[in-house]
């Protein structure tokens, strides 16, 4: 027999029981649906993670924390008075909460220190009160200082200037129309009063220009950048009252350093900033924490996923067993003609491997159907203000491969009722009297 | 005449072993001639079907030989012993073994598709076949929409179809009422007589039997006794 006669018979072949093959692509639809989905949600996330880090740059840069003598030992560690509770880096403490030393002024100079550091500055953590253009209402304000080298994602106005001696503000998009502007570019060129308050509890306002209203992303979720100027201004308003120590430690400091460096020079700088006892993390590394806990979790569920596929293949196993039963005489028939156990094998195994290749098609099909779907509802609903995100989305190369392992789990199950079929005995299957 | 076409010399075909053993030939020999019509006749449990599987090379002796063409067949393996089944032999059985769901056509090329023959060509002989038989209208009906003697004539199309030198019938008219069981002798032995197809017909049925140029008794897996057709 030739083999498209051997592909068409075994296709031919699987819709003569329409029910039980229906049944059986019903099950294997099932599990691709979910891994489709579930890689569908994986390759969406880690692509949006991948284009922020693109478009925040900034390559740059390391974000410094000095290593707690004690960071190692579990459990309860002993308070110390120069500890600072550091809520991880500027992402947004993927790391969970972990106790850093703080950076002192000796630390600055040490780090500067380090061949390969350009320059290094404490990076200062203010907790204004609220922003207000004095005619709107006062709205609470979260506020991340601007790191050189990176960029904001602007829907209007311009980038921050590091080295102005004016006291800069990008606002984000949220808080445009509260303030009481009518539009984006109506707020740039604005003064806005923000309210700080002291250690002492003594309250101050410091002016501010907006020069830009940035979109918000996973760099910059719903706060305002400020520029060195106006961030020094709150640091200032903010440590009134406190010591000079107090005043002078940091929980991180961030480093520029040569921006032509390759990756491995960065991975030895470093190493250095190990050895002197920090801890150095690039953005990407920052960022690459979420990946790597997307893809576990997106790991966790393809397992699910090739659970219920197992389940399926299963059912291959039975449906195909129940074939070879039911069609004894024809396979006999067709041995008595001189059909070889090869082609008998080959008719059942790729009837397997169809049977999976309906399920898997059929299943990312609608998958992606039903993926796309939800992911523009969600992208113009919930994640409205997360521009860019696409919840779900595919790639070719990830459909095919999900539909090549289904028809190959498909093609295993197969073999044993194959296997079985092509060592049936002619004599046997056509005995009668 | 020469060689025989088929023959088989002192075959025995044991099954089981120890004492569960069964003897089901016990040194049967025969020789069959091109051309020739011969019925293997017995009782039921004789060993009829068994000396025929094996003159089929559908199973092999426990002591014996088959020889085909004058060349014994035991060295005939896997591949080589597939295909001179499939171009030496046709089959017609007692039961019809149509696949219900497909098309008779579909049914009657099934030895070509075996053979690799390609798609038009199998569709041009297969029609050959069933207009002989006077079925070519019915080539699109699904096989189980045919009556008792219209299926038979569908497996006898499909035994020809490949041009078989011999055709082994086990009991072909056996579910067959007698006015269609004739009908059905007529053609076998049209073939035979025509085209020179060796027939072997495994029967109990004497009529049948009568009809053949030679009549084979099998009794307890012996041959008890030859008789070839009285000269009228
Ligand atoms: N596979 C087998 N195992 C054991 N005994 C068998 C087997 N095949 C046939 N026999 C026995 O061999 C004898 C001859 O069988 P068979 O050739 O089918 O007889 P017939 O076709 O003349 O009725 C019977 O007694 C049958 O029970
Ligand atoms: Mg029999």
């Amino acid at each position: 027999m030739r083999a498209i006669d051997v592909v068409g018979s075994a296709i031919g072949n699987s819709f003569r029981s329409r029910l039980r093959t229906t049944l059986t692509v019903l099950a294997i639809f099932i599990g691709a649906f979910t891994l489709t989905i579930t890689n569908g949600l994986g390759t969406g996330i880690n692509a949006y993670i991948t284009d922020t880090v693109a478009s925040i740059g900034a390559n740059d840069v390391l974000t410094v924390t000095k290593v707690s003598p004690d960071a190692t030992t579990t459990g309860p560690q002993e308070y110390s008075a120069d500890q600072i509770t550091s809520g991880g880096g500027a992402a947004g403490g993927a790391a969970g909460r972990t106790t850093v030393a703080a950076i002192t002024p000796a630390d600055l100079t040490t780090i500067a220190a380090i061949d390969g550091v350009t320059s290094v500055e404490p990076s200062l953590s203010v907790t204004p009160d609220y922003v207000t253009t004095g005619s709107s209402k006062k709205y609470r304000l979260g506020l991340g200082s601007f790191v050189t080298g990176t960029t904001l994602q602007l829907s209007a106005g311009a980038q921050l200037d590091p080295a102005s001696s004016e006291r800069q503000i990008a606002l984000p998009v949220s808080f445009v129309a509260p303030l009481g502007f009518a539009s984006d570019a109506d707020a740039i060129g604005a003064t806005v009063h923000i309210g700080i308050t002291d250690a002492a509890g003594t309250s101050s306002v410091i002016d501010a220009t907006v020069v830009g209203v940035s979109e918000a992303g996973l760099g910059a979720t719903g706060n305002a950048t400020a520029n060195t100027a106006l961030t020094t201004a709150l640091y200032d308003a903010q440590s009134v009252g406190r010591s000079a120590t107090a005043k002078d430690s940091y929980a991180q400091a961030v480093v520029h350093f040569d921006a032509n460096a390759s990756a491995s020079e960065v991975t030895a700088l470093q190493a250095r900033f190990t050895d002197a006892g920090f801890t150095a993390k690039t953005v990407a590394d920052q960022i690459g924490t979420f990946k790597s806990v997307i893809d576990a979790i997106v790991l966790v569920l393809n397992a699910f996923a090739v659970i219920a596929l197992l389940a399926a293949s299963f059912g291959i196993v039975n449906t195909l067993l129940m074939s070879v039963q039911e069609r004894t005489r024809e396979i006999g028939l067709m041995k008595a003609m001189g059909m070889g156990a090869g082609r008998i094998f080959g008719l059942f195994s790729i009837e397997a491997a169809f049977i999976g290749f309906l399920g898997s098609a059929i299943g990312a099909g609608i998958a992606m159907i039903v993926g796309t779907v939800v992911s523009r509802a969600l992208s113009t609903r919930l994640f409205a203000n997360l521009p860019g995100l696409h919840l779900i989305s595919f790639t070719p190369a990830s459909i095919i491969t999900i539909i090549l392992i289904v028809m190959g789990i498909a093609f295993l199950a197969g073999t044993l009722p194959a296997w079985r079929a092509a060592r049936q005995d002619p004599i046997e299957s056509l005995r009668y009297e | 005449m020469s060689h025989p076409i088929l023959a088989a010399y002192d075959l025995k075909k044991s099954y089981g072993r120890g004492p569960n053993r069964f003897d089901a030939l016990k040194g049967v020999t025969l020789e069959i001639f091109a051309g020739e019509s011969v019925a293997i006749v017995g009782k039921s449990g004789s060993g009829k079907s068994t000396l025929m599987h094996l003159l089929a090379l559908l199973d092999k002796p426990s002591t014996g030989s088959v020889e085909l063409g004058g060349s014994d067949t035991a060295t005939l393996k896997g591949k080589r012993l597939n295909e001179t089944r499939n171009k030496t032999f046709g089959f017609v059985f007692q039961q019809f073994f149509l696949t219900p769901g497909a098309s008779v056509l579909e049914n009657v090329v099934l030895p070509l598709k075996i053979a690799g023959i390609a798609s038009r060509s199998r569709k041009l002989r297969g029609h050959a076949a069933l207009e002989r038989l006077e079925l070519d209208d019915k080539a699109r009906s699904k096989a189980n929409a045919l009556s008792g003697g219209q299926k038979q004539r569908a497996v006898i199309a499909r035994a020809l179809v490949n041009d078989p030198r011999i055709i082994f019938a086990d009991e072909p008219t056996g579910n067959l009422d007698s006015a269609t069981g004739a009908i059905v002798e007529d053609i076998l032995f049209g073939l035979n007589r025509e085209q020179g197809i060796t027939l072997i017909i495994v029967t109990h049925d004497e009529d049948l039997a009568e009809r053949c140029d030679r009549r084979v008794y099998i009794r307890d897996g012996l041959v008890v006794s030859e008789e070839a057709r009285v000269a009228a």
